[in-house]
């Protein structure tokens, strides 16, 4: 993969990333910096510690489990587990506010659990988070391990491998490598929450850089203060961003998971029941929530124009975004935080002739930044794959470029395609951001939806609009998860 | 694709009429032209009136409104913006975009002398706390009860940096309490069960039964009393006087369809736009409406006194007055 003029296409949409990204950063920046710099004062340092420390201990929280509920689905085989693989994704393609009722239907103080546990503070926040988290952990390094050859199972089998030094020598050495990358997606994503932090948080006490910048935007519009935090939020994630480069891989694979391959550990009667346990365990934090918005919802699915329609504008607006990119323009791509990339677009376009008109154009821009991250992780792996399988052979007969792409590269990528394709849909379908920016009367997605008709006290509909939201998640992720098992 | 196509089609064809009418573009917050909001009916009600059209652009709420209005300038599409509340009319004139209503000040029937010749009121409601009368037999009877009352007794309350009512209470807690505001705010924390980001979350909360009270409208019984036949949730009548929000609305100056938009702005005040207020967008109206509103609205709570900042205090103290909030709460 060397050269420039044949990577032309790649070129052209690296360019176009970053020039989608700089539309929206510079001009933000450039009004930030004509009032000279922003100040740091002891709030932003504050609000830079919480989020360091609700983003980090959530990080860690989702990994721990996520690993447990890993390397459990790893090792066992049960009716039923194609199913937990495929809840394993939903909680991330759920709007927050439908997750937070979720979670305080079961854990708040008229909760099933009748308020046993006190979900407002920090660590409301964190189990928000790790429901979110640690399905997307799990998911991402099951795949690491189902990358683990079964030659290496048969191996350890024969050297009767005690369970200890499975995972020291098995496993770590797979897992060490993609650590880095879960971890810094899901700072990423924890350090960028929004709804979650202000909702559970319990109070001001509560706020993270994404927070103080959608304020310093919107309540107080003053670009000067937002430009500076979103310096300071840009500094933290680059640092991060190295360090889980010099740590090993930037960003994992969202491999294609099915059947699993044959393992000979963990059959014993206590690895057994231990991952049974732990399996139990993450299903006991995944399900509740999601079956409190299931049982909220079916006494009220509405079937109202409104949420046929949204479906549909849901539906419609949605683009493709796989393309090869370099790894930090796509990552770029999260820690730019939306509210400052739409303003930065807003400016840049307010000369243009009707804003209302370009404002679904601007949704799908947006929503396909978002989702580029998770499209990318879906073809990367696959891309290289079929780099290494084709690369001395294509040099070999001299086939580059188009000829290459369409005869080679295509057939071999076409279902990674369709899934990351599918797995970007699920993520721009959740997205709140855009759409409530550009929005206007006539383009309404479900999750704007669900705000609208709390809005307007439709509190039992919403609960049902929720509901039709999560069904067509998991019908997605089904139909994107069968199309990539036939690749196999 | 097709799909992406058809959506580009269909706003092309959107714009056609345009130039064969006349079109007036308003700019609103989102849950005015909701399914369930009063924006379809007074759009129906004025386009039989004036053989032109209504575009509605709906933005997330009032805040959103003048943001869209600054980033944009004097390159606005907006003729009228509608849903600006008090706290932001002095920032709104301050962009220097809006004109001169023309109509007489004093046709808005609000709770305060109205003199403002810029902007125009077009419904209003007191703040209260909202209390769930199965949970809490003894509700607060002043903010002061409020603040120092048991504190298991928990109130939901809203961000005043992202919601509006949010804001509105912070300013009934420093129209009370003055100088004192930050001490009586950190002896309310304690009751705080949790700030959300708008009302929408609050109130789903609330209604989930997360905590006995929230921040909300004294008109918010009246929803339930007439939506779902229920008086389980009250309005808390509180002795000090209850906070003021008056919504409005107002013309930009350069606009091309100026007179259109004035004669909008006169529609707004007859029954014809009003009448949808009350049962659509849950507020009072600010003019007379066609029929006596619906009995719900007799029951509930009238403040004996109202409270409000004028728009330049606000505009001018709101920054401060927030860092007062944060450092009492967030220590």
């Amino acid at each position: 993969m060397t050269g420039a003029g044949k990577h032309l296409p790649a070129w052209v949409a690296l360019a176009a990333i970053g020039a989608a990204l700089a539309a929206g950063f510079l001009p933000v920046l450039w009004l930030g910096l004509a009032d000279g710099p922003g100040a740091f004062d002891a709030y932003v340092l504050r609000v830079l510690q919480f989020t360091l420390l609700q983003a980090g201990l959530s990080t860690l929280l989702s990994l721990i489990l996520g690993l447990a509920l890993a390397r459990a689905l790893a090792r066992q085989d049960f009716p039923g587990r194609t199913l937990v693989l495929r809840l394993l994704n939903l909680p991330l393609a759920l709007p927050a506010i439908v997750v937070i009722i979720g979670i305080v239907g079961v854990y708040g103080s008229s909760g099933w659990l009748g308020g046993a546990v006190a979900i407002y503070g920090l660590q409301g926040i964190l189990l928000a988070h790790v429901f979110f988290n640690a399905p997307l952990a799990a998911r991402l390094l099951l795949g690491e391990l189902e990358r683990i050859p079964s030659e290496s199972w048969k191996l350890a089998a024969q050297l009767q491998f005690r369970d200890i030094d499975v995972f020291r020598l098995v496993e770590w050495p797979q897992l060490r490598a993609a650590l880095p990358g879960v971890a810094l997606l899901i700072f990423l994503l924890c350090a960028a929450s929004f709804a979650v932090v202000l909702t559970l948080g319990g109070g001001p006490r509560a706020t993270t850089l994404e927070v103080a910048i959608y304020q310093s935007l919107r309540a107080d519009f003053d670009p000067q203060r937002a430009a500076a935090l979103a310096m300071v939020q840009l500094a933290l994630c680059a640092a991060l961003v190295l360090l889980a480069q010099r740590f090993g891989g930037l960003m994992p694979g969202l491999p294609v998971l099915g059947r699993r391959p044959p393992r000979f550990d963990g059959q014993a009667m206590i690895g057994r029941s231990a991952d049974i346990a732990v399996i139990a365990m993450g299903l006991l934090l995944l399900l509740p929530p999601l079956a409190s918005v299931v049982a909220s919802g079916f006494a009220n699915i509405t079937a109202s124009p409104a949420l046929l329609y949204a479906a549909a504008t849901s539906a419609a607006a949605r683009s493709s975004t796989w393309s090869r990119t370099a790894r930090l323009a796509v990552l770029a791509a999260w820690i730019i935080p939306p509210a400052v990339l739409a303003t930065g677009w807003f400016i840049v376009l307010r000369g243009a002739a009707s804003l209302t008109g370009l404002a679904a154009a601007l949704v799908i821009g947006m929503n396909a930044l978002m989702a580029l991250p998770f499209a990318y992780q879906t073809l990367a792996p696959a891309m290289d794959a079929a780099a290494r399988r084709h690369d001395r052979l294509c040099a070999n007969l001299g086939i580059a470029g188009w000829n290459r792409f369409r005869q080679i590269d295509l057939p071999t990528l076409r279902r990674p395609a369709l899934l990351g394709l599918m797995m970007a849909f699920i993520v721009a379908l959740g997205d709140l951001t855009a759409i409530a920016l550009f929005g206007s009367q006539d383009l309404v997605t479900l999750p704007a939806l669900i705000y609208r008709q709390m809005g307007s006290y439709r509190f039992d509909e919403a609960a049902g609009t929720a509901l039709v939201f999560a069904l067509l998640v998991l019908a997605l992720v089904s139909l994107a998860e069968r199309w990539s098992a036939q690749h196999d | 694709m097709k799909t992406i196509f058809a959506t580009i089609l269909t706003l092309a064809l959107a714009a056609i009429p345009a130039a064969a009418k006349q079109t007036l573009t308003v700019y609103t917050y989102d849950s005015f032209v909701s399914e369930w909001g009063p924006g379809a009916r007074i759009k129906e009600a004025f386009e039989t009136d004036c053989d032109c059209s209504i575009d509605w652009v709906a933005l997330g709420d009032g805040v959103a409104v003048l943001n869209r209005l600054k980033l944009e300038g004097a390159t606005t599409k907006a003729d009228v913006v509608l849903g600006l509340d008090t706290n932001l009319t002095a920032e709104a004139a301050a962009t220097g975009l809006f004109g001169p209503h023309g109509l007489d000040p004093a046709l808005a029937r609000v709770p305060v002398a109205w003199t403002d010749k810029i902007f125009m009121p077009f419904d209003y409601a007191h703040f209260a706390v909202i209390y769930d009368s199965e949970t809490m037999k003894n509700p607060p009877a002043s903010l002061d009860d409020l603040v120092n009352g048991d504190p298991a007794q928990k109130i939901i309350l809203q961000d005043p940096r992202s919601s509006t009512p949010g804001l509105g209470f912070l300013l009934w807690m420093k129209a009370v309490y003055g100088d004192k505001a930050g001490e009586a705010w950190t002896k309310l924390s304690t009751r705080i069960l949790t700030t959300t980001p708008g009302w929408s979350e609050a109130y789903a909360l609330f209604t989930k039964g997360e905590a006995p009270m929230v921040l909300s409208y004294t008109t918010s019984p009246a929803y339930h009393a007439i939506a779902e036949n229920s008086t389980r949730y009250k309005a808390a009548a509180f002795k000090e006087g209850h906070y003021l929000q008056i919504e409005v609305a107002g013309l930009i100056e350069a606009s091309p369809e100026k007179e259109l938009a004035r004669k909008f702005l006169a529609f707004m005040m007859s029954p014809g736009f009003q009448d949808q207020i009350p049962t659509r967008n849950w507020m009072l109206p600010a003019a007379p409406t066609s029929a006596p509103l619906p009995a719900a609205f007799d029951t509930l709570v009238k403040p004996e006194k109202t409270l409000l900042f004028t728009p330049e205090e606000v505009s001018a103290k709101r920054r401060a007055w927030i860092d007062e909030w944060l450092n009492a709460l967030a220590k």
